[in-house]
């Protein structure tokens, strides 16, 4: 019993955190719960919740991506440059300039893939690469010039089917998605498998490099999507875009429940991690926190969450070690003997 | 009548050095077959050929009559044949379900189809005698129910052959039991059983036939009858050892060395005293996950306290240790896992030797002298008889278990510790191996040294202690003097009565 309630705390921490902070902004400000906040810290959200989603396929097989940043900026270019010909300054041109940028994302993914799945360089080094060859390559093609994006494309980015902005519509297809993928299917199920133990996973006879390389297609295709959305609300593209987001999207995921070490994670956790980041931010700013400690206390939730991330699996360790005795006594009842020689 | 396996003049060597050597035997259908052999006697390559893990250098398989040439893992399942692993290879975030299917869930429309996964695993569950909802978390289980996850994993494919290597050495007796059931019951539907153990009155209970390995030649094998456990262990170790154990000589106890007094840490070792003198060897046995490696953790410094105090051999009462401390006051931990916390395993032997006692090899400034630690560590190499061509570049990988074993035993002896403590000290060691290891704790306790010998082998700690205390969830449950046990008190106390009945 006493081991029960830390572990329910731990296992519920960041919805916990999400709450305590949602009723401590909404406190100090009533204006805070409003609709309008609400949903527009949602919108802010929904950009670093997707590209976080993809994080979570990465990170749930005991990866990292460092470089969904510079995947942002690229894809994002490529449908601004796609968007420079007239022709396609129409809806089904718009939206094949967001085929454009998507298939831009998903490759760059694949160049991760390549790297960690055939040449075996870790994520680690792979991705801190890639971040810094992407930027520049994006800084070669572009000249360092910016790019503007044509009206019917910022009118894409402001559109609000059914009064929902577009971004959320969007947000909300990824997470469902990926939560299928991850719950319903055996790939999904198979990313929780490696992630807890790649060298089993193999002998268990799962395609450990099919899948694997797949997360990292899936994470640049994330990144892409979180890309051409961002910018559509911006309509500048500066070659500073996308700077430091993959922080952000890591922040959220692990944030939301997604744990570090693999094999932890879920995707509504990134839509959890996003939003209380968003909420953080814009509650200082209704709060009126000095605009120079907002970083300090953004950086006091991310220890936090990695903290708690840190002693999760140091508890599960420690729990697993003791066996079955103290766990199992509690939810289960006493077993009845076993009839075993017919079934 | 066709041969279920039928093997014909298999040989397999690695870099030169042959590891089977011209194998042949026929195993009919339906009958069970009980491997046995040392570590290191070829079993494993046996096995591994048989699995389609390494390919043989020369001769035939045949699988119920059709030529058999596995290339990959994926063959031998395609072909019938499921391995259940000593290792166990399962994933503890996931639930047994989805451990059972993960290579191959059951689908529908590109979903796993939940449903049946779930009831096709309940059945298996079922089949094996585990109580357990299909969707419990692997990580929840108990070492000895993942191991009947394992095998349920294995008959999912409904096998035709099904290979068992050593799979009840995380099992408590009432689920040996409940898995002897299940492997008689399997061959009384026709199932051909190979079964691999270093417990030959297992081998000998279940099997038909029997099969002996030494150094890659079979060197007997028969019906079962003719067979007896001095026979199977003369004809494994090839010369005449027909005891498992050597005799006891035990010693008049001296200072007491360890005095510990309710030592408790939450969730894991519960109010916990006990003391060791020189020159007794103290068993601790429980089951699985009773408390004992995290008692002798907590009294190795290794976990802190939440309450209770301990006095190392320097006799003064503490509350907080720390593993320098207790290396300096004469302790030495010899760990469960030899692979993950004993042994460098890149590393020379001989730099594993002397990896403990490396500051009294060192010189003036510091420095260490080769010279010196490399003397010593071949004088203990010497003494524990470990078998390696040359223990300054070999690196401890290369050894064999029972070796790997005397290799971190000696680098604790290095330092000429005063209380050693030795958590399954035998485990996944061949019985010649285990006989020297058991002759030098019985020579470490006449030399005045304490030992605490952990184990859950009821016979090993009946054979070797003076004194034992057995565990459960956490606590000493019962003392016994050597003079006053029996395998059913023991037993008893370790299952807290109610449940061994």
């Amino acid at each position: 019993m006493p081991a029960r309630l830390p572990a329910i705390l731990l296992r519920y921490a960041s919805l916990l955190v999400f709450i305590l902070v949602l009723l401590y902004f909404g406190v100090q400000s009533p204006r805070f719960l409003g609709v309008d906040s609400l949903g527009n810290i949602i919108k802010q959200a929904s950009f670093i919740g997707i590209v976080a989603v993809g994080m979570t396929f990465v990170l749930l097989i005991g990866g990292i991506d460092l470089s969904v940043g510079s995947n942002m900026y690229l894809s994002a270019m490529a449908t601004g440059y796609a968007l420079q010909v007239p022709a396609l300054q129409t809806p089904w041109g718009a939206a094949l300039a967001i085929g454009l940028g998507l298939a831009a994302g998903a490759a760059f993914g694949m160049v991760n893939a390549v790297c960690v799945v055939l040449l075996r360089i870790s994520p680690f080094l792979v991705t801190l690469a890639t971040m810094v060859a992407g930027r520049g390559l994006g800084t070669a093609i572009t000249q360092s010039f910016g790019i503007e994006y044509p009206p019917v494309y910022l009118a894409f980015g402001a559109s609000a089917p059914l009064l929902i902005p577009t971004p959320i519509w969007l947000f909300a297809l990824v997470v469902a998605v990926a939560t299928i993928a991850l719950t319903m299917t055996q790939f999904g199920r198979q990313l929780y498998a490696i992630g807890h133990d790649p060298e089993g996973a193999r002998k268990a006879g799962i395609p450990i490099s099919r899948v694997i390389f797949a997360a990292y297609v899936i994470c640049g295709l994330c990144a892409a999507i979180g890309g051409v959305m961002l910018i559509a609300l911006i309509g500048r593209l500066n070659q500073t875009f996308g700077v430091g987001r993959e922080f952000d999207a890591i922040t959220a995921a692990v944030l939301g429940g997604t744990s570090l070490f693999g094999g932890v994670g879920t995707a509504f956790g990134a839509v959890l991690g996003s939003t209380l980041v968003q909420m953080v931010q814009s509650g200082m700013v209704f709060t009126q926190v000095n605009l120079y400690l907002q970083p300090m206390v953004l950086a006091g939730i991310i220890f936090l969450a990695v903290l708690i991330d840190g002693l999760r699996i140091g508890r599960l360790e420690a729990l697993s070690r003791l066996g079955r005795f103290r766990l199992q006594r509690t939810p289960a009842p006493p077993k009845p003997p076993v009839p075993v020689g017919k079934t | 009548m066709t041969a279920a396996l039928s093997l014909a003049e298999i040989s397999k060597s690695y870099f030169g050095v042959p590891a089977l050597t011209g194998i042949s035997f026929d195993l009919e259908p339906g009958r069970l077959l009980g491997l046995v052999g040392q570590n290191g006697a070829g079993k494993s390559t046996l096995m591994n050929v048989l699995g389609g893990v390494v390919a043989a250098d020369a001769g035939q398989m045949q699988l119920f009559g059709r030529p058999y040439a596995p290339r990959r893992p994926a063959d031998a399942k395609a072909n019938g044949i499921a391995f259940i692993h000593q290792e166990l290879n399962l994933f503890g975030n996931l639930t047994i379900a989805e451990n059972i299917f993960v290579a191959d869930f059951p689908r529908r429309r590109g979903l796993v189809d939940w449903s049946s996964a779930r009831s096709r695993a309940a059945k298996l569950l079922q089949m094996v005698g585990l109580a357990m909802p299909p969707d419990t978390l692997v990580e929840l289980l108990s070492p000895g129910e993942r191991q009947l996850v394992e095998v349920a994993k294995g008959l999912s494919v409904e096998p035709q052959l099904v290979i068992f290597d050593e799979p009840t050495t995380s099992l408590t007796a009432r689920e040996t039991t409940q898995l002897f059931a299940l492997i008689r019951r399997l061959k009384s539907e026709g199932t051909t059983i190979v079964y691999i153990s270093h417990n030959l009155g297992d081998v000998l209970a279940l099997a038909d036939d029997i099969a002996v390995l030494r150094e890659g030649q079979l060197v007997a094998q028969g019906r079962a009858t003719d067979f007896d456990i001095g026979k199977m262990i003369k004809l494994m170790i090839g010369r005449d050892i027909d005891a498992l154990f050597p005799p006891r000589h035990s010693a008049s106890p001296g200072a007491v060395l360890l005095q510990a007094q309710g030592v408790t840490r939450r969730g894991a070792v519960d109010n916990v005293s006990l003391s060791v003198r020189a020159g007794e060897i103290v068993g601790i046995f429980g089951l699985m996950g009773a408390g004992r490696t995290e008692l002798a953790r907590l009294i190795f410094g290794l976990d802190t306290m939440d309450s209770g105090q301990l006095a190392l051999p320097d006799g003064v009462p503490r509350h907080r240790v720390t593993p320098q401390m207790a290396i300096a006051a004469g302790l030495a931990f010899v760990t469960e896992d030899r692979r993950q916390e004993g042994l460098l395993m890149n590393a020379p032997i001989a730099d594993n030797l002397v990896l403990a006692s490396l500051r009294e090899f060192a010189s003036g400034p510091g420095l260490v002298d080769d010279t010196a630690s490399l003397a010593a560590a071949r004088e203990m190499a010497r003494r524990l008889s470990i078998e390696a061509r040359d223990i300054a570049v070999q690196p401890a990988k290369t050894l064999s278990g029972g070796n790997q074993q005397r290799v971190v035993l000696g680098k604790w002896l290095m330092v000429d510790p005063r209380l050693i403590i030795l958590d399954e000290p035998t485990r996944g060691i061949d019985i010649g191996a285990r006989y020297a290891i058991y002759e030098m704790i019985d020579q470490l306790a006449s030399a005045g040294r304490g030992l605490i010998l952990i184990s859950s082998e009821i016979e090993e700690v009946m054979a070797m202690s003076d004194r034992l205390l057995v565990m459960s969830e956490g606590e000493i449950v019962a003392e016994f003097q050597r003079s006053a046990w029996s395998r059913e008190l023991i037993l008893r106390a370790a299952f807290r009565e109610a449940e061994a009945a």
